[in-house]
């Protein structure tokens, strides 16, 4: 599985050697490339059934601080490495008809997905911690060069909100590499190296905030719409899909692995509120709840999907802090479900709608009449927005259900309260659904010769491939979540009984 | 484990998504697909009939772990109520489809694909014994019956749509909220909670369920009990869950109509005895009174409200809420706590009235709406009651048939919809008179309409431009002849279902707890 991180950087190294004048060679050459990474990831992933916590590589590599190249997957990083594969593949296909810089496009976008197979597959902090750092860049200039709406700003904000982010986990990697006696950083040896309650207690909120604020955590998730809207297609979908769960993972793998006790209550109480658990539980709530309110309130067709990812990412910090298996679980499960969802939407918004109409207004998509002219893309977001409002069948339904189980044992009224998010979820999906696509009014016989004298172009077929490759796993995962809960519980269960061994 | 080892359950509601697979990419060709794959269903669907377990009980089981973390289990089985909702379900998409034919122009390939997903969301939802596995199909229906109208309906199938898909959606999320509870309330440290009907049947049948909610969640099972009636009560529908019934049923393509009516409303009345008064049966009984008078006003409004429409299809419209108005009363009748032996006569009369109810129902409503479209087919979108006059001079054939199916719907005995509606009577009148007299009104009233009708529509002179109304054509024939010919076999020989549902009345009644 570690050759999924060495297969990605080569890629990039590659692709960016590739003929500048040739836009076909670059692409074949990013889908092959993707399809490799996806083909590792999937075998590794089948391997990984039954089996516990496998290390890959495991070399000194700063022997003075030890440092390690460390390797290691257990079923949580299994699963988010699938994820990672397969979002990886589809951002290809629908990345197929950048024709600026394409070989630079596949260069920056396959230095992203090495970072980020690297921090799912990372044993040791700093080495993740570096692997998180290498992701944050290229991010930025596919963002910044190849974006659509304010993409300076988006990209700029996104990078901003990262490094400060990423500040935060370095000063807590520190201390805690300090205070666990400057011995090793690998996870395992600083879960077991007993940090002190106290130190733990400052230091989980500094990681958690640092991490969260990638993973879309309220109030600091201002980043995620305006750098989802200003990013091309592929790398909105790698953002929601991918990147959103590098900030989850780390709080989870880091956070809650490394400092367990910073969860323990302060022993005071303030409504209601008596321990980090608490704060953060009850952020990802707001957050559920916010961003499902504030998407049913946009103009702009993406911006709905970005506040989306707002509200669904809110399940998965929910999730984490109800520190019980079911909860944790559906927490993993709701990283590997939206980033599939997530993907999607953002696929058709971005690729299949917007590359077309050349607008994302609801107030101009609606005359357009796009089921009509569009059908292809209508049933794909029907298929996908369904998808998004967690009906069951699909993966989001057994995550979020999961989720709201366990907060229910926690405390019954995260539950409640994050349920009106689910409320809110279905009719902003039905809004946007009804405006772009269904909208009631007749075209005009004016209208009519308009679209017959501009009428769009064909769907492409990696479009059709990305979109079926996208609803088969969410289906599949909704129709038999076991095929990922088979490894996730294990792991979950290793994770809360105490840290990474 | 089932009929020769193999699961025919799953077969019957994976071949509708086989063939909507296939529709959706033979174009014009989608309504043959369409037709073979309905009449395959029927064929299954008759022969799971014909192996129902004799006393009763749920047979053709098939079971599977699916996510045990979440309770969740792939379930099947089929009672004498499934399989008769199941067989209904398959001969009344195979009408649809006959009675799609010159209607679907535009989209053909998605139109016959949508219906058959309809029809495995209700083969699904009728064989699912576990709540997730039955709530998917439940919503799997819901979907494609919003497309349906939406795509294909009429001048004001924007707001019919929105209307059904508001109306239903939140009935559905309160079932699933009240689902929700029951599963936090049974799901301790180290076991998950279960969504197993049977499972939470037993459970509530020994008071277990109600002290576990109790324990969980402080006293809320009877506002559990009303979410997952809001549930059922909307899609049935109960007065006042009804309002968007007739906007839906006059905007659909009447094909899609016949589906609403003739199956979907049916898993309303299933989801009432399946799901409903099994696990909440105490809850249902002490809400009996004002849920009766709910069922009666049903009835009686409906049949009113179907007198004052001019519209054919509203007068069906209302005339159904009327009808399936009955199959409540005889539901919510029966639900008294302690039962002496004339007292269980009654039940088992009413319940056996209601699931007959639930079948001529379906058939002799479907055919109402074919005979509707084939009306507007050949005068070019009319349906008015006062646009037409006298067309049994031109159109005898076409007005014999229909006659037949409206005398059916009006309850004549001798004809199918009689005998459900005199058994639920000859049930309810001991057990809560008040609201069966009330409801005679109800039958006197949907007579008059019915009666206006044939009146309006066929006799009287014939006006210049229907003079050459054509009559049925041979191909029409054909298809209506073995659906009427159904409605007079049931109401002659009624024997065919009761033999079969009655066991299964008797285990259901045994088992449940008021």
């Amino acid at each position: 599985m570690a050759w999924t991180i060495f297969i990605s950087f080569a890629g990039a190294l590659i692709a960016a050697l590739c003929p500048k004048d040739k836009p076909a060679v670059a692409r074949w050459f990013a889908l092959a490339v993707a399809v490799a990474g996806l083909a590792i990831a999937v075998t590794g992933y089948a391997a990984g059934f039954g089996q516990g916590r496998q290390v890959f590589v495991d070399a000194l590599w700063v022997p003075s601080m030890g440092i390690h190249f460390m390797l290691a997957a257990d079923g949580i990083s299994r699963v988010l490495v699938l994820l990672t594969g397969i979002a990886s593949v589809s951002g290809v296909l629908f990345s197929w008809n950048v024709e600026l810089r394409t070989n630079q496009f596949f260069a920056f976008y396959f230095a992203l997905i090495g970072g980020v197979y690297g921090v799912f597959l990372s044993g040791d902090l700093f080495l993740l911690f570096v692997f998180y750092e290498i992701a944050i860049v290229p991010k930025y200039f596919l963002i910044a060069i190849w974006g659509s709406t304010r993409r300076e700003y988006g990209a700029m904000k996104l990078a901003i909100y990262s490094f400060v982010g990423s500040a935060m986990v370095l000063i807590g990697l520190l201390a805690a590499y300090v205070t666990a006696g400057s011995h090793s950083t690998t996870l395992a040896a600083l879960a077991s190296a007993g940090l002190p309650v106290s130190f733990q207690m400052w230091c989980f909120p500094l990681v958690f905030v640092g991490f969260g604020i990638l993973a879309g955590m309220w109030p600091f998730h201002t980043w995620a719409p305006t750098g989802h809207v200003a990013a091309p297609t592929a790398a909105s979908m790698l953002l929601a899909g991918v990147v959103m769960k590098l900030g989850a993972y780390g709080c989870l793998r880091v956070g809650i692995g490394l400092f367990p006790h910073g969860l323990d209550p302060w022993g005071v109480s303030f409504i209601g509120i008596g321990s980090w658990r608490d704060v953060f539980a009850w952020l990802a709530v707001i957050g559920i709840v916010y961003g499902a309110l504030v998407a049913l309130a946009q103009t702009d067709f993406k911006f709905v999907i970005g506040y989306s990812s707002v509200s669904h990412m809110g399940f998965v910090l929910l999730g984490l802090m109800t520190l019980n298996q079911i909860g944790v679980d559906g927490a993993v499960l709701q990283m590997f479900s939206h980033g599939i969802i997530a993907g999607l939407l953002f696929a058709i918004v971005g690729r299949v709608v917007y590359d077309r109409t050349h607008t994302r207004q609801f107030a101009e998509l609606e005359p357009m009449h796009l089921s009509r002219r569009l059908p292809f893309a209508a049933w794909a977001f029907v298929f996908a927005g369904i998808a998004s409002m967690g009906l069951p069948g699909f993966s989001g339904f057994v995550a979020e259900l999961q989720v709201m189980v366990g907060a229910w044992q926690a405390n019954p009224w995260w539950t409640i309260v994050s349920g009106i998010g689910i409320i809110v979820g279905v009719a902003y999906i039905w809004r946007a659904l009804q405006k772009a696509f269904f909208s009631d009014t007749l075209p005009t016989p004016h209208e009519l010769e308009v679209e017959q004298a501009h009428k769009f172009a064909p769907i492409t077929w990696p479009e059709y491939a990305g979109v079926a490759l996208l609803g088969f796993c969410t289906l599949a995962v909704g129709l038999y979540p076991r095929i990922l809960l088979d490894q996730i519980e294990p792991a979950v269960k290793t994770l809360l009984a105490g840290g990474a061994q | 484990m089932n009929v020769l080892g193999f699961p025919i359950l799953t077969l019957l509601t994976v071949l509708p998504l086989i063939g909507a697979a296939l529709a959706l990419f033979s174009g014009r060709h989608a309504r043959v697909v369409a037709l073979f794959t309905t009449l395959a269903c029927v064929l299954v669907s008759l022969f799971i009939w014909t192996r129902l377990p004799a006393d009763g009980s749920i047979g053709l089981v098939e079971r599977a772990a699916w996510a045990p973390s979440l309770g969740i289990e792939y379930h099947l089985g089929v009672d004498g109520l499934g399989g008769l909702m199941l067989v209904l379900s398959a001969i009344v998409t195979l009408m649809a489809v006959d009675a799609a034919q010159h209607r679907v122009h535009h989209m053909p390939g998605l139109f016959f694909g949508l219906v058959l997903t309809l029809e495995a969301g209700l083969f699904g939802s009728f064989t699912a014994l576990n709540f997730f596995h039955w709530f998917l199909f439940w919503e799997l229906s819901l979907i494609p019956a919003f497309f349906l109208i939406k795509l294909w309906g009429g001048p004001k199938r924007g707001p019919a749509a929105t209307q059904f898909f508001i109306y239903t959606m939140a009935g559905s999320v309160a079932l699933l909220l009240s689902f929700l509870a029951i599963f936090f309330a049974t799901t301790s440290k180290d076991a998950p909670g279960t969504m197993d009907f049977g499972q939470l049947a037993q459970m509530a049948a020994s008071g277990q369920l109600a002290q576990m909610v109790t324990a969980h969640l402080g006293p809320v099972m009877p506002w559990l009990a009303i979410g997952v009636l809001a549930g059922f009560a909307v899609k049935v529908p109960l007065m006042p869950f009804h309002t968007w019934l007739p906007a839906a049923y006059a905007e659909a393509p009447s094909p899609v109509t016949m589906l609403l009516t003739g199956a979907m409303s049916k898993m309303g009345v299933y989801g009432l005895l399946r799901i409903a008064i099994p696990i909440f049966g105490p809850q249902i009984a002490a809400m009996r009174t004002p849920l009766l008078v709910l069922a009666a006003a049903t009835v009686v409004m409906g049949a009113w409200a179907a007198a004052a429409q001019t519209d054919l299809k509203r007068v069906l419209a209302y005339s159904s809420i009327n009808h399936l108005g009955y199959c409540l009363l005889g539901i919510f009748a029966l639900a008294v706590p302690v039962a002496g032996a004339a007292q269980q006569a009654s039940q088992a009369a009413a319940l056996n009235g209601v699931i007959l109810q639930m079948f001529n129902h379906g058939l002799t409503a479907a055919a109402l709406f074919w005979f509707i479209s084939m009306m507007q087919f050949r005068s070019g979108g009319l349906r008015g009651i006062n646009d037409f006059g006298g067309l049994r001079k031109p159109a005898p054939v076409f007005a014999g048939l229909m006659g037949m199916a409206l005398f059916s719907s009006l309850g004549l005995p001798g004809l199918n919809g009689f005998v459900g509606e005199f058994l639920i009577f000859r049930g309810v009148f001991p057990l809560a008179w008040a609201a069966a007299t009330v409801s005679v009104l109800g039958l006197l009233v949907t007579a008059v309409v019915i009666l206006t009708v044939i009146q309006k529509v066929f006799s009287g002179p014939v006006p210049e431009r229907w003079a050459a109304f054509p009559d049925l054509h041979h191909g029409e024939r054909m298809a209506l002849a073995p659906v009427i010919g159904l409605m007079f076999l049931l109401g002659l020989v009624p024997q065919l279902i009761v033999n079969t549902i009655n066991p299964t009345v008797q285990n259901l009644l045994a088992h449940w707890r008021f």
